[in-house]
């Protein structure tokens, strides 16, 4: 007997409520998803923090630093802005790959291998050293294009052939390409013994903003570069793709259900070879855009992992082309001031808790929380 | 050159991969795909250096490395197991948030170098008499290369030949199935995800106690996570075909770094001797290999039609038809 009063009081005192997690039938609301993406950013810094602090760091000191030094005068804003260039185009390759579940986590490689081909182009030399900077320019962002496409190329080709894995092959592709730039900077285009090329002439820069600031005085220091618009202009023609053309519809129907796009009759291996080629081609420009718009030299360290992050930008902007440019201003932002943060390994850690909490927020897309009340029995 | 000590140290190179790709191998075989590897070993070698330097008992680093990996592992498992999410992009975060701690943990171990003690090595009396194969595998090797001799034969007993072996590979052949007879198929991923993470940190903490001793930041383990999920694929899930692929993995490594030495090799002018740039190449070498690997492991199992677990990279969930 008084084990059924028991249960009957702990029933009694139980919370009324429950929750239920169930599969949603209709697309979830349009505002939920840009929603979550944020509330997800903003638990991530909450978590970020809390590492912070247990690896004795002082959290809150180290976020007001990134914001003041990233947003806090034009100065710093056009110096995100530089960061967020090459940010945008990595992650736009990443978004176009990633559209069609094809797992490109290369575009650290073919970002090297692009600001190898620009290179090329000076060096090697493709054109004489007094070539007008409009032919330069246009020149070598057709290499950097090209030889990231290359670097493409060759991990799509082996998919779509011999269904080789590609994130391993593109991964190892990264590796190789850093040893090949290596190369070239150590043994071919070496400045007097330096690990690096000497510098290029002036009309192998991108125009700056403080180039104008003869017409225009606000612009005087400012780094923004030309590069900027390329992303820009990338980010707009890839979302009219994607949303606009067959070729897009084809893409996106690739990496919804590859068993109805085969019957539809899309050619799913081309499509394969060629996605991975547009994809090499944007990270290949923006290692064009990074070499001729503010390295102005060949050398090693011209990426603090892009590539990589270039991921979580592409996931934190749900693929979606134009909100690229925005996750890429946030993570311009961090890898800018992150630069003088202690330990030095903070950036990367943010990124990595971002990413995680964007990818555990997505629950949600997929599932409508209820709440139900429990019927008295 | 003496071509004994290359493949000696080979088999001491190729026991971090072993161990790495063993792991990888459990977690694969119930279903999971994770692609955290190296992330892990990054932070199995930090932890595993940073305890020992604490505590002055490698062994005690071991283990801290271990309990660390598998930690972070479940991160992946929650978010792959519970809330269904792509187990590649979940991987890829993973990876981030390991390497991330590791690097904001493992601020200022560099300077340790030479303090803190490695797990001891051993020759094995008798064995290291067997002409060449002697000196190959049981002479000075790390203790840690030993335990990975047995260990092997035992991962493809527990696997092939024992019954949780079985409801291993059922829940990640045939999941719904696995259910219906009474497997707990998430706990069963959960814990395999977890075994996998155990022994991630073994291989990073191998790396950073023993086969190559100190912390380097991210170039501790400089992609060799990848490469294991890569021999995982050429090995066909199985541990022994595994070890073959580390070791001569491993053999590959050590060769690539060796063969600048000398300024003949078979009586020929060594170009690698002459124009150390061209190593350079050499060094891309282990990634080429990688990508070669998979092509042939990739046509194998097309020719064989066996392999890939079936319900790799795919959530359970309970009620719902398909696998």
């Amino acid at each position: 007997m008084s084990k059924v009063e028991v249960k009957e009081s702990a029933r009694g005192l139980a919370f009324p409520y429950r929750i239920k997690f169930e599969d949603r039938v209709e697309n979830p609301p349009r505002w939920l998803s840009p929603l979550l993406s944020i509330v997800a950013v903003v638990i991530a810094l909450l978590l970020g923090a809390l590492v912070i602090k247990i690896a004795g760091g002082q959290p809150w000191a180290v976020y007001n630093h990134i914001a003041k030094y990233s947003f806090g005068s034009l100065g710093v804003i056009s110096d995100t802005m530089v960061k967020a260039t090459p940010l945008i185009l990595v992650g736009l390759a990443c978004s176009i790959a990633f559209r069609m579940k094809l797992w490109n986590i290369g575009a650290e490689g073919q970002f090297f291998l692009g600001a190898f081909g620009a290179s090329m182009v000076v060096l090697l030399p493709v054109l004489p050293e007094d070539a007008p900077k409009w032919l330069f320019i246009s020149t070598m962002a057709v290499f950097g294009m090209l030889f990231g496409a290359l670097w493409g190329f060759i991990p799509g080709l082996l998919k779509a052939r011999y269904n080789v894995n590609e994130i391993i092959s593109t991964l190892m592709m990264n590796y190789i390409a850093i040893e090949w730039n290596n190369y070239f900077i150590y043994a071919v285009w070496t400045d007097k013994g330096f690990q690096m090329s000497r510098m290029f002439q002036r009309n192998a820069w991108l125009p700056r903003l403080s180039d104008f600031a003869k017409r225009w005085k606000v612009f005087s220091g400012l780094t923004t570069h030309m590069g900027l618009l390329f992303a820009i202009g990338a980010a707009i023609i890839l979302w009219f793709i994607l949303a606009k053309t067959q070729w897009g519809y084809e893409i996106r129907l690739i990496g919804d259900n590859p068993r109805a796009a085969e019957y539809a009759g899309v050619k799913i291996g081309r499509n394969i070879v060629l996605v991975m080629m547009v994809s090499g081609a944007l990270a290949g420009l923006a290692g064009m855009s990074e070499i001729s718009g503010v390295v102005h030299r060949l050398q090693g360290a011209i990426s603090p992992g892009y590539g990589y992050t270039g991921i979580i930008i592409a996931w934190l902007a749900k693929l979606n082309p134009l909100a690229v440019i925005l996750a890429s201003i946030l993570f311009g932002a961090l890898i800018l001031a992150g630069r003088e943060v202690q330990p030095s390994g903070i950036p990367t850690l943010i990124q990595g808790v971002i990413m995680v909490s964007l990818i555990a927020s997505d629950f949600f897309l997929r599932k409508r929380v209820r709440v139900i009340r429990r019927v008295e029995e | 050159m003496d071509w004994l000590i290359i493949l000696a140290s080979g088999v001491a190179t190729g026991t971090v991969l072993l161990y790495a790709t063993v792991g990888e191998i459990f977690s694969e075989r119930s279903g999971v795909l994770n692609l955290g590897v190296e992330g892990m070993m990054l932070l199995g070698a930090m932890s595993a250096y940073k305890a020992t330097a604490a505590t002055n008992d490698p062994w005690i680093g071991l283990l801290v490395a271990m309990l660390a990996a598998g930690l972070v592992s479940q991160v992946h498992a929650f978010i792959a197991i519970t809330l269904q999410a792509d187990q590649v992009i979940s991987g890829l975060a993973l990876n981030f948030l390991a390497t991330g701690i590791s690097l904001v943990f493992g601020e200022g171990l560099t300077s340790l170098r030479d303090v803190v003690p490695q797990l001891p090595k051993l020759t094995l009396p008798l064995l290291d008499r067997i002409p060449v194969l002697g000196r190959i595998f049981f002479t000075n090797q790390s203790i840690m290369v030993y335990i990975g001799y047995l260990f092997v034969p035992l991962a493809w007993y527990y696997i092939n030949r024992t019954r949780p072996g079985m409801h291993l590979r059922a829940v990640g052949e045939y999941p719904a199935a696995a259910d219906t007879l009474g497997i707990r198929v998430y706990f069963l991923r959960y814990m395999y995800v977890f075994v996998g993470g155990l022994l991630a940190g073994l291989a990073g903490a191998t790396i950073s106690l023993s086969i190559s001793p100190g912390w380097f930041g991210s170039l501790t383990t400089s992609g060799q996570g990848w490469i294991a999920i890569g021999l995982v694929i050429f090995a066909q899930w199985n541990p022994v075909q595994a070890a073959f692929g580390a070791f001569t993995f491993g053999a590959l490594r050590r060769l690539v770094l060796d063969i600048q030495g000398p300024s003949t090799i078979l009586g020929l002018a060594n170009p690698f001797f002459y124009n150390t740039y061209y190593g350079f190449f050499l060094k891309m070498l282990p990634y080429a290999f990688t990508v070669i690997f998979l092509v042939i492991g990739s046509r194998e199992a097309n020719r064989k039609r066996i392999g890939t677990p079936a319900a790799l990279g795919l959530p359970y969930i309970r009620g719902q038809r398909g696998l």
